[in-house]
């Protein structure tokens, strides 16, 4: 590569940085240097996934400081952690772009642009890291500028949901680095390709087992599967609407589904077992969260709820473990981060026009706000799953799979939950934006241009992404899941790309 | 033998206060007790009978040393977990200030 790969992760650090430095006296360097790094990751990534899509082994290996593995870390840019790349990084922009004028309304804008971009460096962080102990701590820096993000309202809501949120992450990184510690007493070795080698050799006992179960509850915790998702629905709408958008769209996404399919595929070599927990607790998060979302008020607790099942349908099509399933679950993951985060701002403006995010006191805001109305009308179909748009064609994809596995009973449940999807979603549309306009609304506003351009950007995406299961653009994501699908051949790859 | 599980009993007990606590400062100490069980159980992987620090020179050689990596890992750890307290214990603080009490089941907002 003609960059350094250090920048994915130096450039928000330092970013963060200078706008603690010099934030207070320059109240607008926070938000140049988030959108000037939030441009170029975007742009770095893309060049990043373009240039391993054009390697002839579709790997790129950067090993920091230029000290061999097992020594040295390593950081791993393949065809899976670019479009994550690329995913993080666009919503990362498009959420700074939409700060610009939300965050006006809260005092001291510098203090969230940096946590902002620590978020930033941690994801980016957690994603490329070839070495456990490394992911950990970008894990880490991650989950604590999260923590504080959703308490930067400072209202009694935001304060007590981001204990909750803290004490439950806390709790989560926690087991992960008992689980770290385990493993490394088994392998002795913290690099995820050699860990890989070594556990290929010796007999899988009951100590990996237990380190299975404990990632398993680790990043079921970030990732917010049903037995452990209650804080989700408290610290997802406390944040401000750009975090919101972040955290929903892609900060659950990364620590939680990468990290863990990243594990179970690669390191631990599809272990069936740890497979079938997935999928049932895929399935059960698909229905609960559904089942939850219905009963919702609040637009953004509802949303909250619907991020939980959408995240159930991403586990549901891994845990199945076939290549089409796994395209599916990756598909699925970058339509929801896009859909889900324009939801998320879409609510931010009904409550940046109005001041409440009650569905029972909203209605009729589509003749107030067309720019919102309509890009939230595309994220809702997209989200339920109707035929043009990107939503559609991934649950479509999970279903198939599931049949074509043998899952029936789990693909009628994943069909049904689909359309009890479409329910809340409609229910939603029409107590905000249709029907008569009520009086107490009429002098409402449509929302800031800068807030616009982000929802319509996003919108755009929603409708075109479907155009990533074209044949030219078909690779991309075949390459992404042949990375998962390689399953303990990902050590051969890793250690070939290090020479 | 012993004393990993004992570690692990540890933990345990952290685990109990983080879960089971009315109090949020309880709470805190509960996951307080909980990293260090796991910064104990790290060192404890690395530590050999009589093992000394392997440091490199000329003029001796170490045989039987201690692991430095899971030290330096739980350097680091350490690090973490003192900026994760310093955020919990404000959030608690600022709590208290809205609330007027640490008792978690008074502190009951948001439900759903």
């Amino acid at each position: 590569m003609y960059l350094s790969p250090l920048l994915f992760i130096a450039l928000p650090l330092a970013a963060a940085f200078f706008t603690v430095l010099l934030g207070v006296r320059l109240r607008v360097l926070g938000y140049i240097l988030a959108s000037v790094s939030a441009i170029t990751l975007l742009l770095a990534s893309l060049y990043a996934s373009y240039f391993v899509q054009h390697l002839p082994s579709h790997i790129f290996i950067y090993k920091v400081g230029g000290w061999m593995p097992p020594l040295g870390i390593t950081l791993v840019f393949d065809a899976l952690s670019t479009i994550m790349l690329v995913v993080v990084n666009l919503i990362s922009l498009m959420a700074g772009l939409y700060s610009l004028r939300y965050i006006e309304r809260y005092t001291d804008s510098w203090k969230f642009y940096s946590l902002f971009l620590l978020m930033i460096a941690g994801l980016n962080g957690v994603i490329i890291s070839g070495d456990l102990f490394n992911l950990y701590v970008f894990l880490e820096v991650a989950s604590l500028s999260a923590y504080a993000l959703v308490a930067f309202g400072t209202e009694a809501q935001d304060l007590e949901a981001s204990f909750k949120y803290a004490v439950m992450g806390a709790l989560a990184s926690l087991l992960i680095l008992l689980g770290i510690a385990f493993l490394y007493s088994y392998v002795s070795t913290l690099n995820m390709a050699e860990i890989a080698f070594v556990l290929s050799g010796k007999p899988q006992g009951l100590l990996v087992y237990f380190v299975i179960m404990l990632f398993l509850a680790g990043f079921g915790l970030k990732a917010a599967m049903v037995p452990f998702h209650a804080w989700l629905p408290d610290a997802h709408p406390s944040a401000p609407a750009p975090i919101s958008a972040m955290l929903s769209g892609v900060v659950i996404k990364t620590l939680g589904v990468y990290v863990l399919a990243r594990i179970i595929f690669n390191v631990f070599g599809m272990s069936q077992k740890a497979l079938l927990v997935l999928m049932v607790l895929g399935t059960l998060s698909m229905v609960v969260g559904a089942l939850m979302a219905i009963t919702q008020r609040d637009i953004k607790r509802m949303l909250a709820y619907s991020s939980i099942s959408q995240m159930g349908y991403i586990l549901f099509a891994l845990g199945i473990g076939t290549p089409l399933a796994v395209i599916g679950a990756l598909f699925h993951l970058i339509n929801h981060a896009v859909a889900k985060s324009l939801l998320f701002f879409n609510s931010g403006a009904v409550e940046y026009s109005t001041h409440t995010r009650d569905m029972d006191s909203l209605g009729g805001l589509n003749k107030r706000m067309p720019v919102t109305a309509a890009t939230s009308f595309i994220g809702s179909l997209s989200i339920a799953g109707l035929p043009p748009l990107a939503g559609f064609w991934s649950k479509l994809l999970i279903i198939i799979a599931a049949v074509q596995a043998g899952h029936l009973a789990m693909a009628l449940v994943a069909v049904i939950v689909s359309i009890i999807t479409l329910v809340y979603y409609l229910k939603f549309q029409n107590q905000t934006f249709f029907g008569a306009l009520r009086g107490t609304l009429d002098k409402v506003k449509e929302a800031p241009l800068s807030m616009n351009i982000a929802a319509v950007i996003l919108a755009l995406i929603c409708v075109g992404a479907g155009l990533l299961l074209v044949p030219s653009m078909r690779p991309i994501l075949e390459r992404a899941a042949d990375v998962l699908m390689l399953g303990s051949g990902y050590k051969d790859v890793v250690m070939g790309g290090v020479r | 033998m012993e004393i990993y599980l004992l570690c692990l009993v540890l933990f345990c007990v952290g685990l109990y206060g983080a879960v089971r606590k009315r109090n949020l400062i309880k709470i805190i100490i509960g996951l307080v007790i909980m990293e260090y069980a796991v910064n104990l159980f790290l060192v404890l992987i690395g530590y050999r009978l009589q093992g000394r620090a392997p440091i490199l020179a000329s003029d001796q050689q170490v045989l039987n040393m201690v692991d430095p990596l899971v030290q330096s890992m739980v350097m680091t750890t350490i690090v973490i977990g003192l900026a994760l307290i310093m955020l919990v214990v404000a959030i608690a603080v600022r709590i208290y200030e809205k609330y007027g009490t640490f008792d978690i089941t008074k502190i009951r907002k948001l439900r759903g």
